[in-house]
């Protein structure tokens, strides 16, 4: 069995890993695109705020019957874990840049810097602590909601957890539910020393 | 003298059709200073923001160097223009001399020239390299950060210097060091220079002609013996109550 878990574990991993990472590449600019447009600030929130109501079996159920992303197996699982992760790391990028002192941007503009320029140099390095925040709520989140990936058939330590509900067997449910436990916590330091050194000086 | 900055007819009015600056005509020569005085919502800000295209006029034309600023590509206009403001806006996760070395590095100069650059502006504003330049924006004091603020402006060595209320923050005897300085430097510099200000004092300090902005007008402008003299309330006004 200490196989299975350290498998199950690896995959789980993978699961979060993956999910988190394409939210990432979705929701970056997804938030960035909401500060220059914000008439689409309401639509965009939220859109990827209801997706977080959703309880998150029955958005694994719902997503199985739906063509080309759904069925059975990993793929639906991470479309879901990446909806699910989306919201936080959106929200987080439109307050981390909104949070941008006025002044700043005021200086940098009146410097010449063009829209890139202010983006690249000013807004995203000074959201950056706020933006991994996210990052580390969504990842966080995401270990825990994955464990019902195995209920789809998408394996995870949420197998485990499954089984032993299953046969009524505390010590099988632990097998899942502990390493699961550790791991977000080890995510969630890891990420907060990563957020503190890319945070704000001072 | 030739008008480096030129107001002609300029007003800005909002989409509401709220007025904010109407009908500014005021020339500032080359190498002249110009202050810009009024009370807050006068238009002085508004002004200022339409040199650098902060701002566009909804009427009329203010010209930089001869070119209305409409025309003008904002970028290239903004890197050949210093702009100082009140809070500063330094950028926090940059060293001291990385934000006098901005615009520089912007318009991409070799890394040994802008080295040198923001070596010798840091000196000029008492701020040495070797004891300031690794230092991040939140180790100064309010009146260390506008002296970069000041040095950052100069960086790429700009004609045209604008101003708004760099030292309002600041506390009087500071405020008072900052604009002896700034004097001084100019003496040197001769920039072409637009510096908006609430406070008379700082103005007769600072500037060769003062203009005078209530509710988006302008009503007086002269050198500040000429306006000493004046009768006009609202200057009197700001006499009485700033020396």
């Amino acid at each position: 069995m200490t196989y299975e878990v350290a498998q199950e574990t690896a995959w789980h991993v993978v699961l979060v890993a993956v999910s988190v990472g394409i939210a990432v590449a979705i929701g970056l600019p997804l938030g960035i695109l909401v500060t220059r447009r914000p008439a689409w600030s309401r639509w965009v929130l939220g859109a990827v705020g209801v997706v977080q109501t959703i309880p998150s079996l029955a958005l694994f159920g719902l997503l199985i019957p739906v063509p080309f992303i759904g069925g059975i197996g990993p793929r639906t699982a991470l479309v879901a874990l990446t909806l699910y992760a989306l919201l936080p790391i959106v929200r987080n990028t439109v307050t981390g840049i909104a949070g941008v002192d006025p002044a700043v941007r005021e200086a940098a503009r009146g410097m010449g810097m063009t829209d890139r320029q202010l983006l690249l140099r000013v807004e995203l390095p000074l959201a950056a602590g706020v933006i991994l925040a996210g990052v580390r709520v969504a990842t966080v989140v995401g270990i825990g909601v994955a464990t019902i990936a195995a209920a789809i058939g998408a394996g995870g330590l949420g197998v485990f957890i499954f089984r032993g509900v299953a046969m009524v067997d505390g010590r099988t449910i632990l097998a899942g539910a502990v390493p699961a436990a550790v791991l977000a916590l080890l995510a969630d330091a890891a990420l907060g020393v990563l957020e503190r050194r890319v945070g704000p000086p001072g | 003298m030739t008008a480096f900055v030129q107001f002609a007819g300029a007003g800005l009015a909002l989409a509401n059709g709220r007025t904010i600056l109407a009908d500014l005509s005021l020339a500032v020569a080359e190498g002249e200073t110009v202050a810009l005085i009024g009370r807050s919502g006068s238009g002085k800000t508004t002004a200022l923001k339409l040199v650098n295209a902060l701002l566009l006029p909804t009427s009329g034309i203010v010209r930089v160097a001869g070119t209305p600023t409409r025309d003008w590509d904002p970028i290239r206009l903004r890197r050949r223009t210093g702009y100082v403001i009140q809070d500063v806006g330094l950028l926090p996760h940059l060293s001291v001399a990385r934000n006098v070395g901005l615009v520089p590095e912007l318009e991409g100069w070799p890394a040994e020239r802008i080295a040198a650059r923001v070596a010798e502006l840091l000196e000029l504003v008492g701020l040495p390299f070797a004891d300031y330049g690794a230092r991040r924006p939140h180790e100064l004091s309010g009146g260390q950060r506008q002296r970069v603020g000041v040095a950052r402006a100069l960086a790429a060595d700009p004609p045209l210097l604008l101003l708004d209320e760099p030292f309002g923050a600041l506390d009087p005897i500071t405020r008072a060091d900052l604009q002896r300085e700034f004097r001084a430097l100019q003496a040197r510099l001769r920039k072409t220079a637009i510096f908006v200000t609430h406070d008379m004092r700082e103005a007769r300090r600072v500037a060769d002609r003062i203009a005078l902005l209530s509710g988006g007008r302008l009503l007086a402008s002269g050198t500040p013996d000429e306006l000493v003299a004046s009768d006009e309330p609202e200057l009197r006004a700001f006499l009485e109550a700033g020396g």
